[in-house]
């Protein structure tokens, strides 16, 4: 840890922040899986008073006696094994309201960082959409949809990809051989392929863990994980949060409860009020992601192109009725 | 055992010395091999980012060669299976073709899957890991079934000639040789008991052959069919598959018989008339694979779905010529130069049978690409490689090693075994004795 610190000013800032994630993972998994264990000072022993401070998973700042902190050994097979059940008695949905997304790119910056994906691999993608030459165009965020009949997983032929019981659908790059079958499989091209490898530099000591996806692995299949390991920690997803509109609501269908940091709304009301929908909901796939269609928008829909880069300008230049 | 001298000669004619052109041709398919090779290094070293492959075409001409390989190996299930039970005396002299075609084309088509998996080195957890659910691991066990009965049938047929080989006294082989047929003959010295055992065991293998091979195309069609994909799913497509398999089997079989021909002067074993015969076959064959199109197409192209409609517009403009040669010439040329009686020569029908098998390969890439390049969202890239696919060096110099292999193992095997079965052509003299 202290060599994380000491490093903090020479590497960048997206360095820096992947490294503080780790801790904020290692904290979290020990805390979940292996249980906090810090040795107790029982017994009558007195400590020299060098004291240490610690972040306990619930966010408290802590602070105890250095003799006192014993090295916990991370139970990666129990993590695995808790990665693939996922959290018991829920289910995430999101809720992307078209309205309000004027591509700003903040969710796909956002995610990439988080998930130390290479710049040309977008887990939420922006498509300039139009469904026929009379209605107007929007913009239409598209992350995994995750859904309750996933047709990835059907097809999968060793068990990589797999649907848990909070109906988060995620990927073992361990155990993929990357047949690409779900790609071809997935109707929302949400999956991309790791066609070289994609050379990034991991912190000393990382675990792997199906609900980061960190590191991406070459030859593997990698796709939006609905931030996993945020929702384990009781926190929005990358893209929820880093969103200047509020676009993206996530929640509970459960607690019937979606968030996008600022408002929190009734999910079913939102989208009976909104008159809510799934993209392509003749496919059968089921999917737990919902849109509010693009009524009344607030920006119109060229303010998403005119300033962006040259390479995101050519993506939209055939966008039109379909 | 009493074998003719003229017809060992014949039917064996690389197994005592080896030719200068054997040597060249050789040589020639091993450095296409070898570049192949040299492809594969550098997709496993710098990644599948070699290939043309990219997110939206993950599947290209390696999965395209997999299915086409995997046709060819019908060769063996219509001609010696279904011929073998049917009795049919002009078969004799090919169906050893037939066989070796089976069996060789069964090992290559796999290794183009193997190219595509982007992790050759996990390919065990196909094993260890296996879901049912997934029509992969269907594929696995047909595949895997299909190549043992076939190697069993060819096996069979092979035990016979083994035993010609290890009689005949005079074969100027090294002595490595004589002991391998003396281990693979199995003791056969050819009393009525274990003809009656061969015979009998042939005839089980080639009806279990026949339903393995349905069995095995139709799972392999039904990778693309289960999925949501436009064009790919299809109720027609399991009967398609194995129809358009069966039309590859005979359009191979034709070609390859017309090389043997000539480079070992059968002209006296095969003749016009099995060209006639597998020409009509193949034209009947062509007629229902014809039909199958036109009937998938159709329909697609008649209604209103809108991934259908895009996916027939972009196969009728920017792949418009693949498509007429693919659908329209494959089909109709065989058709006419074979079905009319004054244009069946022997150059004819081998001329027919390449375009039929060009034709067949351009298929399964219209049928694999296009779906891939319209997906339910449109792509939105500015990267070009992710818009159209198009194949790179790597692909190319892998699919002509497959070839080259193809070539090669049938080489091989015609240095230590007959091309043309010993035995059965013996049984032909024996009938003719009998009139």
């Amino acid at each position: 840890m202290d060599e994380i610190n000491n490093n903090d000013t020479k590497s960048n800032s997206r360095r820096s922040f992947l490294k503080k994630f780790g801790i904020g993972v290692g904290i979290a998994s020990v805390a979940s899986v292996a249980g906090f264990s810090l040795a107790k000072g029982n017994n009558g022993n007195s400590y020299s008073g060098d004291m240490v401070k610690l972040l306990t998973p619930d966010g408290k700042l802590v602070e105890v006696p250095k003799e006192a902190i014993q090295a916990v050994k991370l139970d990666t097979d129990k993590m695995k094994e808790e990665a693939r059940k996922g959290l018991s008695g829920k289910k995430f949905v999101m809720v992307i309201d078209l309205a309000k997304c004027k591509n700003a790119r903040k969710c796909v910056d956002a995610c990439q960082e988080g998930h130390m994906l290479p710049k040309d691999h977008e887990w939420i993608k922006l498509y300039l959409l139009q469904e026929n030459s009379e209605t107007s165009r929007y913009w239409f965020p598209r992350p995994c949809f995750h859904c309750d009949k996933p047709m990835c997983v059907s097809v999968c032929p060793v068990g990589a990809t797999y649907k848990r019981h909070d109906g988060i659908v995620l990927v073992d790059n361990e155990r993929c051989i990357g047949c690409k079958f779900c790609m071809t499989g997935c109707p929302y091209s949400a999956r991309v392929f790791n066609w070289k490898d994609p050379e990034v530099k991991m912190p000393e000591g990382h675990v792997y863990d199906p609900e980061l996806t960190i590191p991406p692995i070459e030859g593997t299949v990698g796709k939006c994980v609905f931030c996993a390991d945020r929702a384990r920690k009781n926190e929005l997803p990358r893209c929820a949060t880093a969103c200047p509109m509020g676009v993206i609501y996530f929640g509970d269908l459960y607690e019937d409860t979606v968030t996008n940091g600022v408002e929190t709304v009734r999910f079913k009301k939102l989208l009976a009020d909104r008159g809510g929908y799934r993209y392509r909901e003749d496919l059968g796939t089921l999917p737990s992601v919902f849109y509010l269609p693009p009524t009344q928008r607030m920006f119109p829909v060229e303010r998403g192109i005119d300033n962006q880069t040259d390479e995101i300008k050519e993506r939209y230049k055939k966008a039109g009725p379909r | 055992m009493q074998t003719d001298k003229n017809l060992l000669k014949d039917l064996t004619p690389e197994i005592e010395k080896t030719s200068t052109s054997w040597y060249i041709v050789f040589s020639v398919f091993f450095i296409i091999f070898a570049v192949g090779v040299y492809g594969l290094i550098q997709q496993i070293t710098k990644g599948h980012i070699v290939t043309g492959m990219r997110d939206n075409v993950v599947w290209g001409v390696f999965i395209v060669n997999f299915i086409f390989f995997m046709g060819l190996s019908y060769a063996g299930a219509i001609l010696s299976g279904a011929l073998h039970l049917f009795h049919t005396a002009w078969r004799r002299p090919v169906i050893r073709l037939a066989e070796l075609i089976t069996v060789i084309s069964l090992v290559i088509g796999p290794f183009f899957i193997f190219f595509c998996i982007g992790r050759l080195d996990r390919l065990y957890y196909l094993f260890i890991y296996p879901r049912i659910q997934s029509p992969i691991t269907w594929d696995v066990i047909a595949i895997m079934t299909d190549l043992v009965g076939c190697f069993i049938y060819l096996y069979l047929s092979f035990i016979e000639d083994f035993a010609i080989l290890r009689d005949y006294k005079e074969l100027d082989v090294p002595n490595w040789k004589k002991k391998v047929y003396k281990t693979l003959s199995l003791g056969f010295t050819g009393t009525p008991a274990q003809k009656k055992i061969i015979s009998s065991a042939k005839t089980i293998m080639a009806t279990m052959i026949i339903a393995i091979a349905i069995i095995v195309y139709s799972v392999l069609s039904w990778i693309f069919g289960v999925t949501l994909q436009p064009g790919w799913h299809s109720t027609i497509f399991g009967p398609y598959f194995v129809i358009s398999a069966v039309f590859s089997g005979t359009a191979i079989m034709i070609i390859l018989m017309w090389i043997f021909r000539k480079i070992y002067n059968l002209e006296k074993y095969i003749t016009l008339r099995h060209f006639k015969n597998l020409g009509v076959l193949l034209i009947v064959i062509a007629a229902f694979y014809g039909y199958f199109t036109f009937s998938d197409y159709l329909t697609k192209w008649y209604g209103s779905i809108k991934m259908d409609s895009l996916l027939i517009d972009k196969l009728f403009s920017d792949y418009s010529w693949l498509f007429i040669f693919a659908n329209y010439v494959g089909i109709l040329l065989p058709i006419v130069i074979i079905g009319l009686p004054r244009f069946r020569t022997i150059r004819n029908i081998t001329i027919s049978a390449v375009i039929a098998l060009i034709a067949l390969w351009i298929n399964r890439y219209l049928i694999v690409v296009p779906t891939l390049e319209t997906p339910f969202l449109p792509i939105q890239d500015s990267r070009e490689a992710w818009n159209i696919y198009s194949p790179t060096w790597v692909e190319w110099s892998l699919t002509f090693a497959g070839i080259s292999v193809f070539g090669m193992l049938f080489m091989l095997v015609s240095k230590i075994a007959p091309i043309i079965s010993i035995s059965e052509m013996q049984e032909i003299d024996e009938e003719e004795l009998l009139k």
